[in-house]
């Protein structure tokens, strides 16, 4: 079907009308359009939204596909309203190679359902010793603009430094991993009174800031793009907003869980709520929420983190780090924000490709756009089951949870991904 | 009773006593020539054990088997994910084999919580990690009880490597639960950057001494040493050390406790270890009593 008509949509919260798309883009918006040839899509009570794009996604593909492959993976972030995510690198092999990266680009364009736009690796093997050809991989089918060495911070701070310098050249932008090694040797949690009564290891507040801190001097020093994944407490925040009000080029994310769940989770030593960085405590969430009204906090990504059963039913401390988070992110966000669309857009899909140079995506749904966008029911509340996930995998923390709102359809260039709630392949 | 002994904060003051006082009985039985009861005959306990500790396995072992229990040992040293049969994998083997009671040691912290979600019968914490090992805990306050003749209003200084210590942590909840009062000693390194709050800490132990009813010393493993915990074991063994000079500064009717095993002219000199104050041994004794009483009442001496 190369048209769709959208009846009675309430684009970003606005009063009803009708969304005509063709041929991948918005013909038209107003009330009682009429398209006999479209499929119509009865859209009352819903609201349409640009298409969300998540900045930090593992797709697990190449080398752990028993977690998630391109293709599960972009199925769950359909259902979740996404048309584009960045997949990150930490793939075995990692993506480091322009071969690697043009193979995750090329399963994205196969499975169809979001634009999948691979993340380079800053360091060869994640290793932290030298620089991956970045240039290789800027220059290739995939157009990496994107860096990161995520799950490894890059610690050496020159190494840091001349990555920050390199990408210039090409307009990219390194997306660090906050994470001082040295102060998180053996790290299980974030370190505080919960985990000194569980007796974990604890994940120092000071690791992150201390790196942020860091690369916002480095990054205004040598004046290049710094993004900062999964910032994770109040610290950092105050960090970040000293850094943007000096003029440092430094956007940052937060993910859905360190908006909602505390340390507190641990205490059931249950693995689905081990991550890194940590689950924090109350104070650093109202720190965060804060920071993503006021923009300080400029996105919301989820760092979907699939993980194999064997990998998550098992002691606390053998447990990988890491939860699912394309199917829940909006409800989240709607659950910490409220009804904001204009807000929730902004941090979700606008500002994410911006970020991510994916000029495609991120604009609201007005005639000449491309036809990226997705249907929300606000007024929906839904029990999350992890059986009925799209992911390959089941470790979501929000298990038997009851989150506001659910994704009604997704459009990619026009065409649905998702129709009435379900996948269309 | 509960079903579970994880963690010292599963037991409410009234349970603690029961315990206690029902390993005074476990103590006049082992007393006897024939040391043996038949309460748990026909119920099969499995000391379950990730990491060597000889002292602790042979202190169930010879609790369960004076009870009458049949009594597998099941050492599993090595095991992870990557080495081997899952936790879970062995916790529905031992369910398979009828497990009454699964006595657990092992290198991580929360492992015990974890199994106890997978077999039906007592899970009983045998230390974690740095985590808790409620019996040692439970030994000491009989320790503590049988010396001083109370808890209520008892003094006690926990001394050495608070941070990674399941002994202190144990002791620090049941000693609350008992209304015993707490001051946790060490190096500022070795004391955890946030304690619930309520609980004293000082890094002088001169200063804490001569009001203490009870110093129970932490071994210092060999391995903080080389983490810059500390500069060296000389240093650390004068700061915070307890020998006699220092041993005569505590009250008359003070005590000295030690989980073992002792790093003898580390943490404690062969004089206060030696001494009449140091109920180190009476500690293994009592160990044996307190883990009958913890075996017969969660396996249903009186509730199934």
């Amino acid at each position: 079907m190369n048209a769709y008509l959208i009846r009675n949509v309430s684009v970003l919260g606005a009063a009803p009308t009708d969304v005509l798309i063709r041929d991948g883009v918005v013909a038209e918006t107003g009330p009682g359009l009429s398209a006999p040839d479209a499929g119509v899509v009865d859209a009352d009570g819903l609201v349409a939204l640009p298409g969300l794009v998540d900045l930090h996604t593992h797709l697990r593909e190449p080398g752990r596909e028993d977690a998630e492959t391109v293709e599960t993976g972009s199925r769950a972030a359909a259902l979740g309203g996404y048309t584009a995510v960045c997949a990150m690198a930490n793939t075995s092999p990692v993506a480091d190679t322009a071969g690697v990266v043009e193979q995750v680009w090329r399963l994205g364009r196969e499975a169809g359902l979001v634009d999948v736009q691979p993340i380079g690796a800053v360091t060869v093997g994640l290793a932290g010793e030298r620089l991956a050809e970045l240039g290789a991989m800027a220059d290739s089918a995939a157009r990496v603009r994107i860096f990161s060495d995520d799950g490894h911070c890059v610690a050496d701070p020159r190494l840091m430094r001349r990555a920050l310098e390199y990408v210039k050249a090409f307009d990219g932008i390194i997306a660090q991993h906050a994470e001082e090694p040295r102060l998180t040797e053996g790290a299980q949690m974030h370190e505080g009174e919960v985990s000194t009564r569980l007796g974990l290891t604890g994940w120092p507040a000071v690791a992150e800031e201390a790196i942020i801190a860091r690369d916002v001097l480095l990054a205004e020093h040598v004046g290049s793009r710094l993004h900062v994944c999964h910032v994770s407490t109040a610290g950092s925040v105050e960090v970040l907003r000293q850094a943007k009000a000096r003029g440092v080029r430094v956007t940052a994310e937060v993910t859905p869980h360190h908006l909602l769940l505390t340390d507190v989770r641990a205490e059931t030593y249950d693995p689905v709520f081990k991550v890194n960085p940590p689950l924090r405590t109350a104070t650093d969430i109202a720190a965060l929420r804060a920071a993503l009204v006021d923009g300080v906090i400029d996105i919301i990504a989820t760092d979907h983190a699939p993980h194999a059963v064997e990998d998550k039913e098992c002691e606390w401390a053998y447990a990988r780090p890491g939860m699912l988070g394309l199917e829940t992110a909006l409800s989240i966000a709607l659950d910490v924000l409220g009804p904001e669309w204009d807000l929730i857009a902004e941090r979700m899909s606008r500002a994410p490709a911006r970020i991510a140079g994916l000029t495609e995506h991120g604009h609201d749904p007005a005639p000449g756009a491309p036809a990226n966008l997705t249907l929300v029911d606000p007024a929906a509340r839904r029990v999350i089951e992890p059986a009925e996930l799209a992911s390959r995998s089941r470790n979501t923390p929000y298990a038997r949870m009851t989150l506001p709102g659910r994704i009604v359809a997704t459009f990619l260039r026009g065409e649905a991904t998702v129709l009435d709630g379900k996948a269309i392949k | 009773m509960i079903r579970h002994l994880l963690s010292g904060a599963d037991l409410d003051a009234d349970t603690a006593t029961q315990i206690l006082d029902t390993a005074a009985e476990m103590a006049a039985v082992s007393g006897r020539e024939v040391k043996k009861l038949p309460a748990l005959r026909g119920r099969t306990v499995v000391n379950l054990f990730y990491e060597d500790s000889t002292r602790t396995r042979i202190s169930f072992e010879a609790a369960a088997k004076r009870l009458s229990a049949d009594v597998i040992n099941f050492s599993a040293k090595g095991s992870s994910v990557t080495k081997g049969e899952s936790l879970k994998d062995t916790a529905l083997t031992l369910q398979a084999m009828g497990a009454d009671a699964v006595v657990v040691r092992h290198p991580a912290s929360g492992a015990p919580h974890r199994l106890a979600d997978w077999v039906d019968g007592s899970v009983v914490n045998a230390g974690d990690g740095t985590h808790e090992h409620p019996t040692q805990a439970l030994l000491d306050a009989y320790t503590m009880r049988s010396r001083l003749g109370r808890l209520a209003g008892l003094s006690v200084a926990v001394v050495g490597d608070v941070l990674h210590s399941r002994v202190a942590r144990s002791n620090v909840l049941l000693l609350a639960t008992l209304g015993a009062k707490v001051t946790l000693v060490g190096p500022p390194t070795l004391i955890p950057v946030d304690i619930a709050p309520g609980t004293d800490v000082c890094y002088d132990l001169d200063a804490v001494l001569p009001s203490s009813d009870v110093v129970m010393m932490l071994r210092v493993q060999r391995e903080r040493m080389n983490d810059s915990y500390f500069p060296s074991a000389r240093e650390y063994a004068r700061r915070y050390g307890l020998d006699g000079p220092r041993m005569r500064r505590l009250p008359e009717h003070a005590i000295v406790m030690h989980p073992g095993p002792m790093n003898r002219g580390m943490e404690i000199t062969p004089e206060v270890a030696d001494s009449s104050r140091s109920t180190i041994v009476e500690q293994v004794t009592n160990g044996v009593s307190v883990r009958m009483a913890v075996l017969y009442l969660l396996l249903g001496g009186n509730n199934r």
